[in-house]
């Protein structure tokens, strides 16, 4: 055989190459696993919100109104009219690319259009187009373009692949929050009936029956039951259980992903192990029985509707303070919007831990205290009996929350109290915690199974630290403080790391936890042995 | 002097891998194709750090011969294919890459491959290539079987207490 018979390199090549076409001469491709579904007509119709109709996003047709595009430029003049920051994003970025690399979905995909500075071009273009002069007169030089229906799908498209995380805007020199240009991008898309239904369903249900699944008072109670169930079966310990207590000292809110998905549950348990072995003046309320709000991920207007039941609840119930569970998106919101929108709270008290009688003076205006705050000041006291060794068999790692940490500066009190309830911790690699933490792939209502192919791109730098950490450390527990993260970081680890599980704070605190009149623990909250015992038995 | 392939394909390893690599690249745009491409930290470009150990890892495998065991070179094949995997492409996209290093051979070493008269060596040599990528093709199998599993435990664990509870309650089965 001669060797000049083989295929020549050339004619063997399949060629594997994308087109290389500018970024706006590039269509958006549809592809099945990178997208989410539609919002349903009936949700949209819940919430008097405009278009509702059954469509889909493959679709030709996406059955928008006839003068949509007057809709969207009407409603883009009157946002850049209305926030001072959208008009201000629009015009001074400089490209320096600072923020390019720096999305968890363009690290993962290498898709140009999920660098934050394209994604708030799909808008800044159509904007130089309709509100800059000089865009209008020098075209497509400028970087200006008419909004066409191929322009509308690509928002859609890119608007719903960002998780709001606001990653990039810790990098950028002058500021800009790309998650907020995302949320003017879906309140515009929101205008003419796009919408996608893992957001828009949770609101809908939030907003008839106060949680993302529409659980009645009755079911609500029932699972919270569940649960006292279950730690009696664990510590011998028939837990108080307060709802709807009129005049208790304290309403307590937390995410409801919390009372029906594992792991959640397990820190939700905590939780109630917690305030009985307090003695805690408190109440859950079945009318505030939510944390989460994805009217964030929604519009401004949204993001108040749904708040208002917090402070309506507390006022009510007359409580003195609040305290939120674990929680990502739900913080800032509290921390961020809760008192602007719906405050004053001035017939609450300025928050006062009863067990050390620590003020919170940095709650002083909106009168709710996180979860971790109040705990961690607790163990500062010496008020808790813990016991770390019972959770020797985690080699823990601890994952901060988008929303908490860039947003609310959420960083400290999560580590203390996990420094004192484990003996086995460590942190992934600096460029990927604290501030620059990278986020799970899935907030922001991305967290739905359609779009998991774009989840497990999104979140692979996320899960490549943690396998950094279980590699060198053998890391077997990534503990996070939000209940989406405890949902969408569960399936991350399951293509990623599958060796590695995951959980809140609060779950392992109550494993360490020595309540009084316990009888002999030797399971955790899961039901597993704790470290050693297993063996000892044999013995 | 007379050249053996493996010879070559060590003296011109690092040649061979800079074209495998720029191949694989080449496959994302243009943006992402100079990124992955940077040396950044692991942390900060975990796909291009995938890929650029993967390779070289790959091709160290290959010249192994007879010795070599699959079960070493799995993990580093996994870490490429996986990504891929959940990346924009078909499937023969996400594992074409393996029959890249054919192409970087042939071209990086054209003229000695001619001179040498190499070429039933070459053939033995691209078998081995052919066997990594059915392998490759294994891995997307399971990478893709996963997701759908990952899909299904999803659904299932999101009321996964709600139903416990209310089999429970009514007396039904808890196991479903």
């Amino acid at each position: 055989m001669e060797l000049d018979k083989l295929p020549k390199p050339e004619e063997m090549q399949i060629d594997l190459t994308p087109p290389e076409s500018g970024w706006m001469d590039t269509p958006v491709n549809m592809r099945d696993g990178t997208y989410s579904y539609p919002a349903a007509a009936k949700n949209l119709k819940i919430l008097d919100m405009p278009n509702p109709r059954e469509w889909s996003v493959t679709a030709d047709d996406w059955k928008l109104p006839q003068n949509w595009q007057e809709i969207i430029l009407e409603g883009f003049k009157e946002r850049l009219e209305k926030y001072r920051s959208f008009k201000l994003f629009m015009d001074i970025c400089v490209r320096c690319g600072a923020c390019a690399d720096k999305c968890h979905f363009f690290i993962g995909s290498g898709d140009p259009k999920n660098m934050p500075v394209l994604r708030a071009e799909l808008l800044r273009s159509v904007y130089r187009k309709n509100f800059s002069t000089l865009g209008r007169m020098l075209g497509r030089f400028s970087g200006s373009r008419e909004l066409t229906l191929p322009v509308l799908k690509e928002w859609f498209y890119y608007f719903f692949q960002c998780t709001e995380c606001r990653r990039c805007s810790v990098y950028c020199p002058y500021g800009i929050d790309t998650a907020e240009v995302t949320m003017i991008g879906r309140e515009l898309l929101n205008l003419v009936g796009l919408n996608i239904n893992w957001v828009i369903e949770p609101v809908a249900n939030c907003f008839r029956t106060g949680n993302h699944l529409g659980i009645p008072p009755h079911g609500l109670i029932d699972m919270w039951e569940f649960m006292v169930d279950d730690i009696e079966d664990i510590t011998g310990i028939k837990v108080d259980l307060p709802v709807n207590k009129k005049g208790a000292e304290i309403l307590f809110v937390t995410p409801s992903g919390d009372y029906f998905a594992d792991p959640g549950t397990y820190t939700c348990m905590g939780y109630l192990m917690l305030f009985h072995e307090l003695g805690l003046d408190y109440t859950w309320s079945t009318y505030a029985s939510e944390g989460g709000n994805f009217g964030l991920f929604t519009s401004h207007e949204m993001i108040k509707r749904l708040n208002a039941k917090i402070y309506a609840e507390a006022k009510r119930l007359g409580v003195k303070w609040i305290i939120g569970g674990e929680c990502g998106h739900m913080w800032r919101v509290m921390h961020q919007y809760m008192e602007t929108m719906n405050g004053p709270a001035d017939f609450l008290e300025e928050p006062v831990s009863p067990i050390t009688g620590t003020k919170f003076e940095n709650s002083k205006q909106t009168k709710m205290v996180h979860i971790t705050e109040f705990t961690s000041d607790l163990i500062r006291n010496g008020k808790l009996k813990l016991d770390p060794s019972r959770n020797d068999r985690f080699r823990v790692t601890y994952h901060d929350s988008c929303n908490p940490a860039r947003a609310a500066g959420l960083m400290e009190e999560p580590r203390y109290v996990l420094r004192n309830v484990v003996n086995n911790f460590f942190e992934m690699p600096e460029n990927s915690i604290r501030e620059h933490t990278y986020c799970c792939g899935g907030g922001a209502g991305l967290g739905n199974d359609e779009n998991l192919d774009m989840r497990m791109r999104g979140g692979f730098p996320r899960a490549n630290a943690v396998r950094h950490v279980r590699d060198k450390h053998d890391v077997n527990r990534l503990i996070c403080m939000c209940a989406i993260d405890r949902a969408t970081l569960t399936a991350l680890m399951h293509y990623w790391a599958p060796d590695v599980e995951v959980g809140g704070i609060h779950e392992l605190l109550a494993n360490a936890l020595i309540m009084e009149g316990e009888h002999e623990r030797k399971l955790d909250l899961r039901g597993e042995p704790f470290s050693g015992e297993e063996e000892d038995e044999d013995v | 002097m007379s050249q053996t392939l493996e010879h070559l394909l060590l003296k011109k390893r690092s040649a061979i891998l800079k074209r495998w690599l720029d191949l694989i690249f080449d496959t994302y745009p243009a943006d992402g194709r100079s990124f992955f491409a940077s040396r950044r930290n692991r942390i900060a470009n975990p796909v291009g750090g995938a890929i650029v150990d993967g390779v070289d890892k790959l091709f160290d495998w290959l010249m192994q011969g007879e010795k070599s065991d699959v079960r070493d070179i799995c993990v580093f094949l996994d870490n490429i294919v996986r990504i891929r995997a959940v990346q924009e492409f078909s499937a023969s996209h996400s594992i074409g890459f393996v029959f890249f290093l054919k192409h970087a051979i042939r071209e990086t070493l054209d003229s000695e491959l001619r001179k040498e008269q190499l070429h039933e060596d070459l053939l033995t040599f691209e078998s081995k290539i052919d066997s990594l990528a059915l392998l490759a093709f294994d891995n997307y199998s399971q990478c893709r079987e996963q997701l759908h599993q990952i899909r299904a435990a999803e659904i299932r664990n999101r009321t996964s207490r709600l139903l416990e509870r209310a089999c429970q309650k009514y007396g039904m089965p808890s196991e479903w």
